[in-house]
């Protein structure tokens, strides 16, 4: 294994950014503007496929078609990317829309920062976090979500939402989300409710005495 | 500063159980009663069983610290609305612990037995269900089995719900749908309303001043929030009062103090210091069905034995077997079957060796198993660690989206807190683990502890330079202005602290009605116990 390079942290983010703004100007839109329209595909602009290859991080899916570059597909079955997470990222209750450019901006930069420090080479028609292995994402979003990092809030709160789709389906209403078999909430076994949307358990106890009351409650169940 | 155009007896800051009870009390005996709130007032029909952002988020707080995370409640009957309802006696010990300061932290004028009969009343007028094993639910009745065959004890836990009309749905943080859970919506509130008190809902107080009115000792100043968007003020004023109940909540009571503080002529020194998060400490299990059928001899149905992490009442069952008054200090503990909804699914680690330890394929494979898991709270001792920076502009704390803020604490827990939460973590584990029933899970994800029971950060004391009101709640150096909510509690609880906080404002109303006939409310205190709605 190669020896990282010797160059400060600063020096490499400078870099870094300037390989992602020349990187801008690259012909990388035709490549993916195939993806429009696609089956299961959803936009696919720089700044969503790098916000979907964070998701998919997270809570890794398989790919969604032939040439799905931000779904690394390591894994069978939905994942963050399934489960709507740029969706709820865009979504006004998150209120992280706004910051959103500016993440999957910075994202790249520390990626493109990532793969010089490694010495490694990145396929220059894709977003550079999307163009990394899902081995080399995983290692970035770990210096990422350090909580020593300086950025460590912004990116926890981003993370938050790969998480937010997936097990609670935030940007859609729970009951019809269960119905329509939203693919996080059926990975997780999410119960589903009764006719009028609210969940009732009419049976939820196994309705036996389970172990001794310690033999200091209170005569009304309390300790003393 | 806005003109003043308002005077009310008595000006009541939030309405929880801290702000309610004394709200009650003092409308019943017959003062003018004014409350404010932050929050918007939602009525039972309103309550959604939804996890989409904007649903539950308006009516719960999540605020990110430097060290703590808080889950509290903003809307008219405050966190009583959200909570899970869990109504337990504090130990007798609590009430003679010294945490980190070698001597007692509580006023020698409380103890358990003499708080017996404020908890009482509490009871009565909530009113406190005790639970039966038909009434524990399937995760209640797995801790208790894992704690039995482990050679532990494990009650069921009392609540304040009307078990009759629970239906068992598992959605107690947004708020009961089904009117079981007894929020102050459901008794204090609508008690202290047919005795002419006001309540005034997306009203946030911003400070306290000295009254220019004669009469008068206190002027409140408030914003009053767009209910879309709770950063955006939509207006303001302000009302002059002779008493002043702050009960904002342990994350708000100490900012309006700390804000008022030039205006007021200074502040006790330990506002905003000591807070705690009631020792709260998170793991969970997950559980192998079929050793919950084998060995555990449980069984849900003929094909299933447990899978029932989302069903019933979030808390059903809790082991007081580490309550013991004889063990050292920080040692005690309470170890209590919890659920919580999915929005903290981030926070479990996945139990696999190597990073990543909370993202990734293995944590992806953990949520598969999601049905089987058992979340475990232990309430410890800590050693109110906490302290309050400066103020934000307006508000308790800087609010980035309409649930999730920032704040201002710095929690730093003491090497006597975390060996706490390390004995905690081997008596679950070896609860859970010893005939191989489940895997003991940690919560990694965060570095931050996680709490829903904030105290402590302006609390009642007899030591002047470490509690900032006295044993009657008064703040001191400023008679006429009480705090009644979880931030007087001086310590933690080693149980769920909601109980503990509706039966100190029970005994707060006694010393805050007598303050006010000095100040010329007239306002009787032998009021009963409001009758339930």
């Amino acid at each position: 294994m190669s020896e990282p390079l010797a160059v400060s942290r600063r020096r490499l983010l400078q870099l870094a950014t300037a390989a992602f703004v020349s990187w801008q100007a690259a012909p990388w839109a035709d490549r993916l503007t195939a993806f429009a329209g696609n089956p299961g595909g959803t936009t696919s602009d720089a700044m969503t496929t790098t916000l979907e290859a964070f998701a998919d991080t997270l809570i890794p899916g398989a790919k969604r078609y032939d040439g799905d570059y931000a779904v690394a597909g390591v894994a069978r079955g939905p994942g963050a990317v399934h489960a709507g997470a740029v969706d709820l990222m865009w979504f006004p209750g998150a209120a992280i829309g706004p910051a959103l450019p500016a993440l999957a901006g910075y994202l790249s930069t520390r990626a493109s920062a990532y793969a010089m420090k490694h010495r490694l080479r990145l396929d220059p028609t894709l977003p550079p976090f999307v163009a990394l292995s899902f081995a080399d994402r995983t290692r970035l979003l770990l210096e990422l979500l350090d909580p020593s990092g300086q950025d460590y809030l912004a990116w926890w709160a981003l993370a938050a939402m790969p998480f937010l789709a997936f097990h609670t389906a935030g940007h859609l209403h729970t009951a019809d989300a269960v119905r329509r078999g939203h693919p996080g909430l059926r990975w997780i076994g999410f119960p589903h409710p009764d006719r009028d949307g609210l969940w009732r358990f009419r049976r939820f106890s196994y309705r036996r005495r389970l172990a001794h009351r310690h033999p200091h409650t209170t005569r009304n169940g309390n300790p003393r | 500063m806005s003109p003043v155009t308002e005077t009310t007896d008595v000006l009541v800051i939030g309405t929880g159980p801290g702000g309610a009870i004394p709200g009650f009390h003092l409308a019943a005996g017959g003062a003018k009663v004014v409350f404010l709130e932050r929050g918007p007032w939602l009525k039972t029909e309103e309550f959604t069983h939804d996890l989409q952002l904007g649903t539950y988020t308006r009516l719960v707080d999540y605020v990110q610290c430097d060290g703590v995370n808080v889950i509290a409640g903003n809307c008219v009957g405050g966190s009583s609305v959200i909570y899970y309802a869990a109504a337990l006696r504090a130990p007798s010990f609590v009430f003679d612990r010294h945490g980190l300061l070698g001597h007692r932290l509580w006023p020698t004028s409380i103890t358990r037995s003499s708080m017996d009969r404020w908890y009482d009343r509490a009871e009565e007028t909530l009113p406190v269900s005790e639970q039966t094993w038909n009434d524990v639910t399937y995760a209640g009745g797995v801790w208790a089995a894992l704690c039995s065959r482990a050679g532990r004890t494990c009650n069921p836990v009392p609540v304040a719900v009307d078990l009759k009309q629970c239906t068992n749905c598992g959605w107690m943080l947004n708020g009961c749908r089904f009117g079981a859970k007894r929020s102050m919506l459901l008794n204090y509130l609508p008690a202290a309303l047919a005795h002419h008190a006001e309540i005034r809902p997306l009203h946030e107080v911003q400070s306290i001043s000295p009254a220019a009115t004669s009469g008068y000792r206190y002027r409140v100043d408030y914003s009053t929030l767009n209910p879309d968007d709770y950063r955006r003020p939509t207006g303001g004023g302000s009302i002059e009062a002779k008493i002043v109940i702050l009960a904002a909540g342990a994350l708000g009571t100490p900012v309006i103090l700390q804000r008022s503080e030039r205006m007021l002529g200074g502040m006790p020194d330990a506002v905003g210091k000591y807070f705690s998060p009631n020792g709260d400490h998170v793991t969970m299990a997950v559980l192998d069905e079929k050793k919950v059928r084998d060995v555990l001899e449980l069984q849900r149905s003929a094909d299933v034995a447990y899978e029932g992490f989302a069903v019933g009442k979030p808390i059903s069952s809790m082991t007081f077997d580490y309550l013991d008054p004889h063990r050292r200090e920080f040692d005690r503990m309470s170890l209590q079957q919890i659920y919580f909804p999915t929005i903290v699914n981030i926070l479990p680690d996945d139990g696999a060796h190597g990073a990543p330890s909370w993202f990734g394929m293995s944590k992806r494979e953990l949520t598969r198993r999601w049905p089987s898991w058992l979340n475990i709270l232990a309430m410890t001792e800590d050693g109110n660690e906490g302290t309050f920076g400066a103020p934000p502009p307006s508000g308790s704390f800087t609010r980035l989206a309409s649930a999730a803020s920032l704040g201002q604490i710095t929690y730093r827990p003491s090497p006597q807190t975390l060996r706490g939460w390390r004995v905690a973590d081997d008596r679950v584990r070896h609860i859970v683990e010893h005939e191989r029933v489940g895997r003991f899970v940690e919560w990694t994800a965060s570095p931050n502890a996680l709490t829903a029971h904030p105290l402590s950060s302006c609390r009642i004391g007899d030591d002047p330079a470490t509690s900032a009101c006295d044993a009657s709640h008064e703040l001191r150096g400023h008679p006429g202005i009480f705090v009644t909510d979880g931030a007087s509690v001086p310590t933690s609880l080693c149980v769920n602290p909601s109980l503990t906080i509706a039966a100190l404002a029970e005994r707060a109303a006694f010393a805050i009605t007598k303050r006010a006939a000095a100040y010329g409310v007239e306002a009787r205190s032998d009021v009963p116990v409001p009758t339930r709605s």
